[in-house]
């Protein structure tokens, strides 16, 4: 029962550190999502075979096989020093983006036909099609899945823990080698993460709430 | 919406603009390539000695017993997670409370605890108990991989398929009681099969995920096929280096291959489905499976299939 009271700080640390992952590589996913997904439906064909190759190729590699890569082969490419938190936000951020361009891209076709018709016929460009046009009425219909794929990924965070990150599943390893009771850490460890995973679809339930249309 | 319609056809002017763009994009990811792979070859990892590596008989043979680890676990755990799935999804939707509450709390602690957890836990658990348990050698690793794997796909497998009952029309459900069909026989022989049917695609989708995250029995210091090839690279020195690269490669090679090759079976399974005039509709392959949505139920009554997807 005293292991939280006794291990506050290492509790919020913990708890900070899994935030800090989640929100860096949530933003990460979210902007290589978006691009990708804009990749895939460009009238370019070799962007729209990245596009394709990117999905796949991260949607069937386990997450855990990327920290590999993310740690054993990022730092012989670029700097070798890089810190574990920027591999592990590059491991995961790369992983949900394949998700979140794949939610994005099933929003893009949510949209209805004549939109991006008319859009066209007043002489908008591709890009200004999709940037002013078919985006912002995507969002409405992407919000939902993305809620999932960020509680997604703030389970798959965990991950990184075993990569020397400080997070929380950093923390109950650390306490349970202490010789502390496995069932009290584990318990308050879900606690942890159900506070997260509850703050996020509830920001995200608000935001769909704040951006329905009045009908 | 097709992509075509966010462009017009182009005329000869896009046409050269995109035959630019074309060769700029594909010159740019050739560049990146370029640069990686002569980066890689400049610190000697793509010097043939490290590739020869794959020509000794031990390094093939750890190589084919970690696939056959990962296989074996995938297929216990896919059996198991599957029989966990049907129990929980008929408990959630029994007519009986407490049963029900168990059920659904079962599902809802395990969808929101991220499985590398679980796992740990479960393992730690073992190990102290080991002796009482009586799990020898590498039993440990594995049951705790299993049993993790097992409750957490059990636990979304069973809200795929509560979302293929509830989307089973009510007609079935009444005409079933009308001709005096208990409670069971109405469960067994009337919803879960066209639930089953109905949700085949997004049931095979989660195995892929399960496949996946055998991978987690890494951090468990399990031997399966990326322990294993971690292992080789770190005891293996070819000029001075370790051969992380290649190793990494060839295991993600097998990885990506396996995992595509259930994929392609749910997309197969998706097609066959989308044929039949007959029936309820099938879910789409690609999406489904709400796996991280810890509160989000999946509802397949008013919606063909669940939305949503992660892993």
């Amino acid at each position: 029962m005293n292991v939280l009271l006794d291990h506050l700080p290492q509790f919020r640390d913990g708890f900070l550190g899994t935030l800090a992952l989640t929100a860096a590589s949530g933003a990460l996913a979210l902007v290589l999502g978006i691009l990708i997904a804009g990749f895939r439906v460009s009238p370019v064909p070799p962007l729209r075979a990245f596009g394709t190759a990117w999905v796949t190729l991260l949607r069937n590699t386990p997450l855990t096989l990327l920290f590999l890569v993310a740690f054993f082969i990022i730092p012989q490419i670029f700097f070798p020093g890089t810190s574990p938190f920027v591999l592990a936000m590059l491991a995961l951020g790369f992983y949900t983006s394949s998700f979140v361009c794949e939610a994005v891209r099933s929003g893009i076709s949510t949209v209805p036909l004549g939109q991006a018709e008319a859009a066209r016929s007043i002489g908008m460009t591709f890009f200004q099609t999709l940037r002013m046009i078919v985006l912002p009425q995507a969002t409405r219909t992407v919000i939902p899945p993305l809620s999932s794929i960020f509680i997604a990924l703030t389970k798959n965070s965990a991950i990184a823990g075993a990569f020397s990150n400080t997070e929380l599943f950093n923390v109950s390893k650390l306490l349970s080698d202490k010789g502390f009771a496995i069932g009290w850490i584990f318990l308050w460890i879900a606690l942890a993460y159900l506070i997260i995973t509850f703050s996020i679809s509830g920001l995200f339930r608000l935001l769909e709430r704040r951006l329905e249309v009045a009908r | 919406m097709s992509s075509s319609v966010l462009y017009d056809a182009p005329g000869p002017k896009a046409r050269v603009r995109n035959r630019v763009y074309t060769v700029v994009g594909a010159l740019a990811v050739l560049a990146l390539i370029v640069f990686a792979v002569a980066r890689l070859a400049a610190k000697g990892q793509f010097a043939p000695e490290m590739w020869d590596i794959f020509n000794y008989a031990g390094v093939r043979t750890s190589i084919r017993n970690g696939v056959l680890t990962t296989l074996q676990v995938f297929a216990v755990a896919a059996v198991l997670s599957l029989l966990l799935g049907v129990l929980l999804a008929v408990g959630r939707l029994s007519d009986h409370k407490p049963v029900r509450w168990l059920a659904t709390g079962f599902i809802e602690l395990f969808r929101a605890v991220p499985l590398l957890i679980t796992i740990y836990v479960l393992w730690v658990l073992f190990l102290t108990y080991k002796s009482e348990l009586g799990f020898t050698g590498e039993g440990t690793q594995f049951w705790a991989l299993v049993i993790g794997l097992t409750v957490y796909n059990g636990s979304v497998q069973a809200e795929v398929l509560r979302a293929g009952i509830n989307s089973v029309p009510r007609g079935q459900r009444e005409a079933a009681y009308a001709i005096g069909m208990s409670k069971t026989q109405v469960m067994t022989s009337v919803l879960i099969p066209q639930a089953v049917r109905a949700m085949l695609p997004t049931i095979i989708s989660q195995l892929v995920v399960t496949l996946k995250d055998t991978s987690l029995g890494y951090v468990i210091t399990y031997q399966e096929l990326l322990f294993a090839i971690q292992q080789l690279a770190g005891n293996t020195v070819v000029n001075d280096e370790n051969p992380y690269v290649p190793m990494i490669i060839v295991g993600g090679a097998i990885y990506v291959a396996m995992c595509l090759l259930l994929s392609a079976l749910a997309n197969w399974i998706e097609r066959r489905g989308r044929r039949a005039k007959t029936g309820i509709a099938v879910a789409e392959a690609g999406q489904a499976v709400t796996a991280g949505d810890a509160m989000g139920p999946i509802d397949g009554a008013t919606t063909p299939g669940p939305v949503g997807k992660a892993d």
